[in-house]
């Protein structure tokens, strides 16, 4: 289960998520068919979070090995509104792993807001929200939540918050983060174009007289445009990730939903 | 003569000794299902316009052995959606005697519910879906997993017709055309040539669409090692399920063999 906890593809070999490579050969009749409660079932997810607002991307597509078993299977989900509609919710989740533990995780927090909210007379705030979450994939250490979260909202302030985590719980607040398959093909485009990372002042000097470039943040659309370049270059490079790409946009007057095209092969 | 039923048929205690009981008790660690026995291959189905059509074979297989040829996988529930199963047999009658019992328990509770197939407030198929679900994901988390891939037909709350697919490990999805097993290899594609998306499948006409799927079952005949060419199809519409259970694949024809080339014995 090593291999579970590890986004770098060097440790489990050059290959995709799922396992292909060869048996090791056991002698007959001493095979022992387990019972594997964990697939991969690929996707990958990505948030950025702005000045006053937060987006939150997905793509569609739902595989299991080789085989695509949905074209439309939302990553995407609205937390804690009053009714199944979502229609008042202000955080969204994202799951990108296991899609049935996704399901359930989802699931819980959900129920879990919604009793908060009757109970206090006021939505949970992402800060309260992103510490319960982590509690929930705690609870479950020694038979986890095969699923990398991202929780987005607007924080105390009204500034974006972006929160991810690992199958077990552990979180952190970050400008943006991109989950799942293709989340190493992301990250670091990410990186660079989010955080400014290896970007400096031209001609501000050499060696450690470099200045970095000014960081500031993005602007809606700048952050818009970034997600589905992102996205076009992951489909690009992974089997796993197509079809369709659901982004939402969470300002202070609610939640936006887009549904884009992305290559289908 | 030994006149003590519980002595007979085991080894004499003057020869052997005395018998080890021990082997009747049952009192080991809980054995779940390791790995499907009896199983069956493939459940295909697909929307259309006004409904959804579905068709599995009636094959149970154990292991290569064809051991079953008359075992009914489709299963009507509550007069209003169709559950598809693959994968072992076991589990499916287990399954089939709780929803037996899950429709009695509805009848119950809303008499009306058995009358008018599409009523309000009844157990449609997304809701149904829903539930084998967590049965599922919830057998999955005990490690006594039920080893079936189901397809679940019918309509949803809004009266549109719904598909979905739950496996043995809870992982559920929806789809205009879906199949286990082979049949995602094999019909997939086929059925994705007419019903790639929701509009395109909102499209076809019934007739349409159980011609696409007599024909997908005729691929997975040719094809599929595991297969009958004995069918049930059925077809969900809003007046309730008509189901055939005794099926015949029709114009079987290996015609198109001798076109192909290039791989197997053939070396030109």
């Amino acid at each position: 289960m090593a291999a579970m906890f590890s986004q770098n593809p060097l440790m489990n070999g050059p290959n995709y998520s799922f396992n292909d490579a060869p048996r090791t050969a056991a002698p007959e009749g001493a095979r022992q068919h387990r019972f594997d409660p964990y697939t991969d079932n690929g996707g990958s997810t990505l948030a950025i979070a702005g000045a006053d607002f937060t987006i939150m991307a997905g793509d569609t597509r739902l595989t299991s090995g080789y085989s695509i078993n949905s074209r439309y299977h939302p990553k995407l989900f609205k937390i804690g509104g009053t009714t199944a509609d979502q229609k008042d919710a202000t955080i969204v989740l994202s799951v990108v792993g296991f899609a049935a533990d996704g399901e359930a995780l989802k699931e819980r927090l959900d129920a879990i807001c919604k009793m908060y909210r009757y109970r206090h007379g006021k939505p949970m705030s992402v800060k309260a929200c992103a510490q319960r979450l982590s509690t929930i994939l705690y609870q479950k250490r020694f038979f986890p939540y095969y699923v990398y979260a991202i929780l987005g909202g607007l924080d105390e302030e009204g500034k974006g918050a972006v929160y991810s985590y690992d199958p077990v719980g552990s979180y952190e607040r970050e400008q943006c983060r991109a989950g799942g398959a293709a989340a190493s093909l992301i990250m670091p485009f990410l990186d660079n174009q989010v955080n400014f990372k290896n970007q400096y002042e031209p001609g501000s000097g050499v060696g450690h007289a470099l200045q970095e470039r000014e960081r500031k943040p993005l602007t809606r659309s700048e952050g818009e445009v970034l997600v589905k370049d992102a996205f076009d270059g992951a489909v690009e490079r992974h089997i796993e990730v197509g079809d369709g790409l659901q982004m939402m946009v969470i300002t202070k007057d609610g939640i936006e939903e887009v549904l884009l095209p992305l290559k289908k092969d | 003569m030994d006149h003590r039923p519980q002595a007979w048929g085991r080894p004499r205690d003057d020869v052997y000794g005395a018998y080890d009981h021990s082997y009747l008790q049952n009192s080991g660690p809980k054995q779940a299902t390791q790995a499907p026995i009896v199983t069956g291959t493939s459940v295909i189905a697909m929307k259309y316009k006004d409904g959804v059509v579905m068709a599995a074979d009636n094959l149970a297989s154990y292991g290569s052995l064809a051991r079953f040829p008359d075992v009914k996988r489709l299963r009507v529930f509550l007069d209003s959606s169709v559950v598809g199963f693959s994968g072992d047999v076991s589990d499916m009658q287990f399954l089939d005697r709780h929803l037996t019992d899950l429709s009695i328990d509805e009848a119950y509770e809303d008499p009306s519910c058995t009358a008018a197939p599409n009523g309000k407030g009844h157990l449609n198929a997304a809701n149904l879906h829903k539930y084998l679900q967590k049965l599922l994901y919830k057998r999955r988390n005990d490690f006594d997993p039920l080893w079936n891939q189901l397809l679940i037909a019918g309509f949803d709350g809004h009266s549109k017709p719904y598909l979905a697919s739950v496996d043995l490990r809870g992982t559920s999805f929806t789809s205009p055309s879906l199949a286990t097993g082979f049949g995602s290899a094999l019909a997939q594609p086929i059925m994705r040539r007419y019903a790639e998306t929701e509009e395109d499948a909102a499209k076809l006409t019934r007739e349409q669409a159980v011609e696409v799927i007599k024909e997908c079952m005729k691929v997975l005949y040719y094809r599929d090692a595991r297969s009958l060419d004995r069918y049930s199809i059925a077809v969900v519409t809003k007046d309730g399920v008509e189901l055939k259970e005794d099926e015949q694949l029709e114009k079987q024809s290996w015609a198109f063999a001798e076109r192909i080339k290039g791989y197997g014995t053939q070396t030109v």
